[in-house]
């Protein structure tokens, strides 16, 4: 039973260790291919509408919704030692700083990610993939690297919109519905944000664009095993992502708000 | 033309092909033949350098592929069409542009000339009125059909087939075939089959190569193979189930 257990442990260390290398000889040759003509513009825009203009709906209704509870309890509970006149400086610093691009991407993550994957790990195991390259057409070239490109500048263009419309959400709760001062929420908002903490939510943003269209990339792209493999590919790709994006979001926060 | 010298591959300690030697000559029509997860698609994967070779040497007109770069590569495949055997469209695109995709990559031609042109190949494999289908629109008999017009688009030196007469019904495999012969007498192309369909074998094929247990056992005219002595090559030559070829995981 216990060499069992630590064997089943060996080996999951084993697969993430063989996973990371893997996707960084994908980001390698994604790299080496991204300045170097033809440069895919056609796929690229078709992938960029694909993430951002796609994901806008459900993005949206997440970040409203989640500045609206942001102010609901920030506002009930701080109303006990009398300081609800700070909501507006908790719903705009958490939203910049932490929820607008940690949601946005794990949202992406679970559409546009998975989606990634099963199209990539489908076309893999019809041969597809195969089949560009006889046509002598580098399949990363053509297939990962707009998705890459449009993860990591779509992210932080719907992570704008999660800020925007989550402030939004925390004013409409305060103001309209609670019935707390406008003027002293904007105050609020406005006082004690710097412009640091949006441009370094968009760092983040960036940083698990790149972190997830990669992975979910690398996850269809070596699918093996038909439909079954395409599957296991899928949710490979959401799993790893959403660790990759919750774990390092933890360190280059300590990183970028010292 | 095309030179497989010592090829050894295996996945996972699992040995595919344990020293393949095949020589293939221009103009010549060459099957290999083989059971099932013999090594025959691995063999085909690497005469077009999708697969590497653990050891060994894979030489066209003359140049061991292994030394070529990206670009080397790429100019290597245009030389090359392949048809794999669930034909490998790309169920994004039209038909027409599955079939001029090469052509949309590689040359400057505007799209209605890369469509015409696309219509004209279709035509060759007996298609018309499809170019503006999806692959999903398709049967399997017109999938593979499309996948070989997509395959001479480029008008490539060496056509190769992945399991061409596979999963079709007699007469459509027989169509197929008259297709692969009419393909090589119109367009004067090099080609090379893997099969284990033996009646495909004899019509398409000058040449028969018999891969077994990672090797070529055998390897003659179809005349030649048709009537070999070989106990191998007669046994799965006649489709029969007993002889000393094992079938892996199979009492008797």
């Amino acid at each position: 039973m216990f060499v069992e257990l630590i064997e089943y442990i060996g080996g999951l260390v084993e697969d993430v260790l063989e996973g990371i290398g893997r996707v960084i000889v994908l980001f390698y040759s994604v790299m080496k291919g991204i300045f170097k003509p033809p440069l895919e513009i056609r796929n690229t825009v078709r992938q960029m509408l694909e993430i951002g203009v796609n994901s806008l709906p459900v993005v949206l209704i997440t970040a409203v919704f989640t500045g609206m509870v942001l102010a609901l309890q920030s506002y009930t509970g701080f109303k006990r030692f009398g300081a609800e006149g700070l909501v507006g400086s908790v719903v705009a610093l958490s939203m910049t700083r932490e929820l607008g691009p940690v949601l946005a991407a794990l949202i992406v993550t679970g559409r546009a990610g998975a989606s990634m994957a099963a199209e990539l790990g489908t076309m893999r195991v019809t041969e597809q993939i195969d089949a560009l390259e006889t046509m002598a057409t580098n399949p990363v070239k053509y297939l990962v690297i707009p998705r890459f490109l449009s993860g990591m500048t779509m992210l932080p263009a719907l992570t704008i919109v999660t800020d925007i419309v989550g402030i939004s959400g925390g004013y409409f709760v305060t103001v309209v519905l609670l019935g707390a001062s406008s003027k002293t929420y904007m105050r609020t908002t406005w006082d004690f944000l710097e412009v640091a903490d949006i441009y370094n939510g968009l760092i983040k943003a960036c940083f698990f664009g790149a972190a997830f269209s990669l992975i979910s990339c690398y996850k269809g792209f070596y699918t093996r095993g038909g439909a079954e493999g395409v599957g296991r590919a899928t949710t490979g790709a959401v799993v790893y992502s959403s660790m990759t994006i919750l774990i390092s979001d933890y360190f280059l926060s300590a990183w970028l708000f010292k | 033309m095309i030179e497989l010298i010592d090829i050894h591959k295996s996945f996972q300690g699992n040995y595919v092909l344990r020293g393949v030697d095949l020589e293939i000559k221009k103009g010549e029509s060459l099957v290999v033949i083989g059971g099932s997860g013999s090594g025959k698609s691995v063999l085909l994967k690497h005469i077009i350098g999708l697969l590497r070779p653990d050891k060994g040497t894979v030489m066209i007109d003359s140049t061991d592929i292994s030394t070529l770069n990206e670009d080397g590569l790429s100019e290597m495949r245009k030389k090359f069409g392949m048809l794999f055997q669930s034909a490998a469209l790309f169920d994004s695109m039209r038909v027409w542009e599955n079939v001029g995709f090469g052509l949309k990559r590689h040359t400057r031609m505007p799209d209605p000339d890369i469509k015409d042109i696309a219509v004209q190949k279709l035509r060759m494999v007996g298609l018309v009125d499809v170019q503006d289908l999806m692959p999903s629109e398709l049967s399997g008999g017109m999938r593979k059909r499309v996948g070989l017009a997509r395959a001479i688009a480029m008008e490539p030196e060496v056509l190769l087939y992945d399991e061409p007469t596979t999963g079709l019904d007699p007469i459509m495999a027989d169509a197929i075939n008259d297709l692969i012969i009419k393909m090589r007498e119109t367009l004067n192309v090099t080609s090379v089959a893997i099969t284990h369909d033996m009646k495909s074998a004899f019509k398409i094929a000058d040449t028969i190569a018999m891969l077994y247990n990672g090797k070529i056992i055998a390897k003659g005219s179809s005349e030649e193979i048709e009537h070999s002595s070989d106990p191998y090559v007669r046994q799965f030559v006649e489709g029969s189930a007993t002889g000393p070829i094992v079938l892996e995981g199979v009492t008797r």
